[in-house]
C-alpha cells in the first residue's frame, strides 16, 4: 500500500472516529447516571445489531487509523524504512483482533 | 557571541563584538571576520534581504542574518551563531545546500513548458484563483531557513522539505505548466507532501511570511483529486 493511499485511509477513518468517539462519549455520560454495573452495561448491548455494528465499526476505524499513525511514528523516530510498514501491520492486526473479541463478548 | 568554527564535528568560538546602532547579526559577523579572525568562514551576497545567502542559526533558530538586529535577538548582549541546521556543514558557518536544492528538483521543480517561443503568449488572469494560489507561495528565494526549521526534515532525512513543495504546488497551480501529473506523483508519498504533520514550523519562520504549510495541504488534496495520477 502506497503512501498516498495510506494518507487518505487515516484522514477517512479520522472522520469516522471523531463521530464514533462522540457517540460513545455521550453513552458514557448517558451510562454513568445513578451508578455503573456489568449487569446494566450488558443489558443495553446483549443481542444488539445496533451496538455490534457501532463499537465493530470503531474498533476497525482505530485500527487502520492507529497502524498508520505508529507506521509514521517508526519511520520517523525509529528511523524504520520497509519494516515499519509491517510493524504498522502486525499492531493494527493485534488490534483488531482484541477489539473484536472485546466487542463480541458484550454483544453475544 | 559564540560562533560555530570548524565541520560537524567543530565547536564554538567565544569573540567580543562591540555594539552598535541597528547593528545586524551580519554585521557582527562581518566585524568577526575583517577585525579578528580573518579565516572565519560565512555566506553572504546581498545584505538586505533579497538573495536568500545568508540564513544561518542565530540563538538557536533559523534566520536571514542581514535582516536580524541584534537589539531584537541578542538576550543579555549574547549570540550564539551556527549554520543552518538539517544540512551537512561545509566549514564555520557554511552549509552545504546540494541536498536542499536536489529536492527542488526532486519535487520536479523545473518549469516545463506547454508552448514554442512561436506561439502567442499565454494570456493568464491575474485575478483567477490558480494564479492567486500560485502568487502566495511564488515569493520564494530559496534561502532555506524554512528546511532547517522542519522537524520531519530532521527525522526523514529522504522528505523533500517545505521549499521544494511549496516551489511545486506553485507550479500546479500555473495554467502554462505540462508536467503536473508526473509532478504530483514527484511530491506524493513517504517523501513528499504526506509526512508534513502540519506543524507550522517553516510558516512561522518563514522570513518571506510565506506558508508552505499551506501550499503542502494545497498538494495533498490534489493527490486525492487526481486518484491514481498521483501514485
Amino acid at each position: 500500500m502506497n503512501a498516498r493511499r495510506l494518507w487518505i485511509a487515516q484522514r477517512l477513518t479520522a472522520m469516522v472516529l471523531a463521530a464514533c468517539v462522540f457517540v460513545h462519549l455521550a453513552t458514557i455520560i448517558y451510562a454513568v447516571r445513578g451508578g455503573l454495573t456489568a449487569a446494566e452495561v450488558l443489558a443495553r448491548t446483549r443481542g444488539s445489531i445496533a451496538w455490534a455494528a457501532f463499537y465493530g465499526v470503531f474498533v476497525i476505524a482505530a485500527a487502520i487509523h492507529g497502524g498508520i499513525g505508529l507506521r509514521a511514528i517508526a519511520i520517523e523516530w525509529l528511523a524504520m524504512r520497509r519494516s515499519a510498514g509491517w510493524l504498522a501491520l502486525v499492531v493494527a492486526t493485534l488490534l483488531l483482533v482484541l477489539g473484536l473479541r472485546a466487542v463480541a463478548a458484550v454483544i453475544a | 557571541m559564540k560562533v560555530w568554527r570548524g565541520g560537524a564535528s567543530g565547536s564554538f568560538q567565544s569573540f567580543e563584538v562591540p555594539r552598535q546602532p541597528s547593528q545586524t547579526v551580519l554585521d557582527v559577523v562581518t566585524h568577526i571576520q575583517r577585525h579578528l579572525d580573518p579565516t572565519l568562514s560565512y555566506r553572504f551576497a546581498c545584505r538586505v534581504g533579497m538573495c536568500g545567502s545568508c540564513a544561518m542559526t542565530v540563538n538557536g533558530k533559523p534566520r536571514w542574518t542581514c535582516r536580524t538586529h541584534v537589539d531584537k535577538v541578542a538576550a543579555g548582549g549574547r549570540l550564539e551563531i551556527s549554520p543552518l541546521a538539517n544540512l551537512p556543514v561545509v566549514k564555520d558557518l557554511v552549509a552545504d545546500m546540494r541536498e536542499f536544492f536536489d529536492k527542488w528538483a526532486r519535487a520536479r521543480g523545473q518549469f516545463t513548458p506547454t508552448t514554442t517561443r512561436a506561439d502567442e503568449f499565454a494570456i493568464v488572469d491575474p485575478a483567477s484563483a490558480k494564479r492567486r494560489e500560485a502568487d502566495a507561495g511564488i515569493e520564494c528565494i530559496g534561502c532555506g531557513v524554512c528546511y532547517a526549521a522542519c522537524d520531519v526534515v530532521k527525522w526523514n532525512p529522504d522528505y523533500l522539505g517545505p521549499a521544494a513543495l511549496n516551489r511545486a504546488w506553485t507550479l500546479m497551480n500555473d495554467a502554462r505548466d505540462g508536467a503536473k501529473t508526473a509532478r504530483l506523483a514527484a511530491v506524493a508519498g513517504d517523501a513528499g507532501c504526506h509526512s508534513c504533520h502540519t506543524m507550522m514550523s517553516c510558516t512561522e519562520h518563514c522570513p518571506k511570511h510565506l506558508s508552505p504549510t499551506r501550499s503542502i495541504s494545497g498538494l495533498k488534496r490534489m493527490t486525492w483529486r487526481l486518484g491514481e495520477a498521483g501514485e
